[in-house]
């Protein structure tokens, strides 16, 4: 064997070993990283498919008042207007997430965060929220308030 | 002095003291900025200190973390002073560090060579945003809670990744218990260490650099400028001033503890009068007046745009003011500089006024 011939071998194996290296060594820090990443992200929890809650009876709301309840995992507002008439709407505010509140004086829903403001219908009407409130039906029986995920039909 | 000798013989260390003895500081009107860096990092150390102390005490999880740090200010003997210098010494430290960047800033310091001092410097400014935002969490007060909503929301309304940042941020999909377990990770392990690699090489950077001085002092002739040991003369100086902010906080701590206020209720709505800390408030006040659509994007998401070129602009200064290699000023920097301090001023006083 020529002695050019033998370096060019010598250059083919050593590039060949080259790639070999980076290719492993780029697989072993993905395999360092993957698990790691996977490990940070928390796992999904089961959703609490709640179709309907009761919120307590009538005579728990004076008029002009509002509570705050658990709707699943998501706090929702439940509002008795002066009319007497009751509405149920998603309590965070679609701008950042802050539980908004009923200002009973004027019949609006404003958030204290960065002072957004809707209607008692949850439509955003002035502030920065881009989105109305999601709404909640909301059922009377024998006395007892029913809130339940409005029908999406 | 033989522990000295028994080391030296060991390990040559008297290379460090020769250049510990050679640096110098120069002496003319601006010689009190060079405090404000030291000052920062005074502060950080309280931050370690009585951080660490706080830590044999705290307890995080929603039903234990605020009832720890009641026990903390209320049963732990000074506890409350603990606490209340923890908390005093963030703000300024925070406080420090922005008047630290801004005479950095006017003096053009980030010039070359001293360009990765900059960014290093900016990294560990993130840190400490990040650092107290995390912070601000731990007690699990009614404040922090919201305030950590709004946050983590705003980091789920950037594109594409938003929605796994605030899986990420908040360990689920709402600021629960995990939220807090997480927080108190990133305060108290993740971020100290990052921080404290940043720091060193900050410093290192700044030892074999040296000092810098502003584009006018450097174009007098080198013997011409005053300056002083930097051992023994600055360093004491440095000291009076450190023991000085040390009195200072010591006053705040005693004379304005910081109310712990109400434990976070997911079901509570938020309070009237809300407010992010005040090294947020010029942000926050500016997320209130952007309306909910700005052209064709939501109000949240051009806030984020916004705030991202202006850090990304800042952050890239020394890239991008290129005459100031050259030791000019250029009026357009100057008046950045300027007008981002105003703003800043103007959205944080009018925050707290409204």
């Amino acid at each position: 064997m020529s002695q050019t011939k033998r370096s060019e071998v010598k250059k083919e194996r050593r590039s060949f070993l080259n790639t070999l290296l980076k290719t492993g060594l780029v697989a072993w820090v993905a395999s360092v990283i993957y698990p790691v990443a996977r490990f940070l992200i928390p796992p999904k929890m089961a959703k609490l498919n709640v179709s309907s809650i009761e919120v307590g009876l009538i005579s728990d709301f004076p008029k002009s008042s509002s509570k705050i309840v658990r709707f699943g995992r998501k706090p929702i507002i439940v509002i008795r207007k002066e009319s007497g008439d009751f509405k149920a709407l998603e309590a965070t505010c679609t701008h950042l997430d802050c539980n908004v509140q009923f200002k009973s004086e004027t019949e609006q829903i404003w958030c204290a965060c960065h002072n957004g403001l809707y209607d008692i219908e949850g439509k955003n009407i002035s502030g920065p929220p881009p989105k109305p409130l999601a709404q909640f039906k909301v059922d009377i029986a024998r006395e007892k308030i029913i809130v339940s995920q409005m029908d999406l039909s | 002095m033989k522990i000295y000798e028994w080391i030296n013989e060991r390990v040559d260390i008297s290379s460090i003291k020769k250049i510990a003895l050679k640096k110098r500081v120069p002496i003319f009107y601006g010689t009190i900025w060079y405090y404000l860096g030291g000052v920062s990092l005074f502060l950080f150390m309280i931050q370690v200190f009585t951080g660490i102390l706080l830590v044999l005490y705290y307890q995080p999880g929603a039903e234990t973390a605020y009832e720890s740090v009641k026990f903390i200010i209320s049963r732990v003997e000074f506890g409350w002073l603990i606490r209340e210098v923890h908390s005093w010494s963030a703000n300024l430290f925070i406080l420090f560090v922005f008047f630290h960047m801004f005479t950095v800033f006017f003096a053009k310091a980030y010039r070359k060579p001293r360009e990765m001092t900059w960014i290093s410097g900016m990294i560990l400014l993130l840190l400490s945003l990040g650092f107290g935002f995390s912070g601000y969490l731990l007690p699990w007060n009614e404040l922090a809670y919201f305030a950590t909503k709004v946050g983590s929301d705003i980091a789920g309304a950037i594109p594409i990744i938003g929605d796994f940042a605030l899986r990420l941020l908040r360990s689920g999909d709402e600021v629960s218990g995990a939220t807090l377990t997480r927080f108190y990770g990133i305060h108290t392990a993740l971020l100290p260490g990052i921080f404290t690699v940043m720091l060193g090489l900050h410093l290192i950077l700044v030892q074999v650099q040296g000092m810098s001085v502003p584009p006018e002092i450097e174009k007098i002739p080198e013997k011409e400028r005053k300056s002083i040991p930097f051992f023994p003369d600055f360093a004491l100086q440095d000291a009076m001033a450190w023991l000085i902010v040390l009195n200072i906080i010591a006053l705040l701590a005693v004379f304005f503890p910081w109310e712990l206020g109400p434990k976070a209720d997911p079901l509570a709505s938020a309070p009237a009068g809300i407010r992010p800390e005040w090294y947020f408030m010029f942000m926050f006040q500016t997320l209130k007046y952007i309306p909910a659509h700005v052209l064709f994007i939501e109000g949240e998401l051009f806030g984020i745009l916004l705030f991202s070129i202006g850090g990304f602009i800042w952050f890239m200064v020394p890239f991008l003011d290129k005459k100031a290699h050259e030791g000019i000023r250029t009026p357009f920097w100057t008046w950045f500089g300027i007008l981002l301090i105003i703003y800043m001023i103007v959205f944080t006083a009018w925050g707290y006024l409204t």
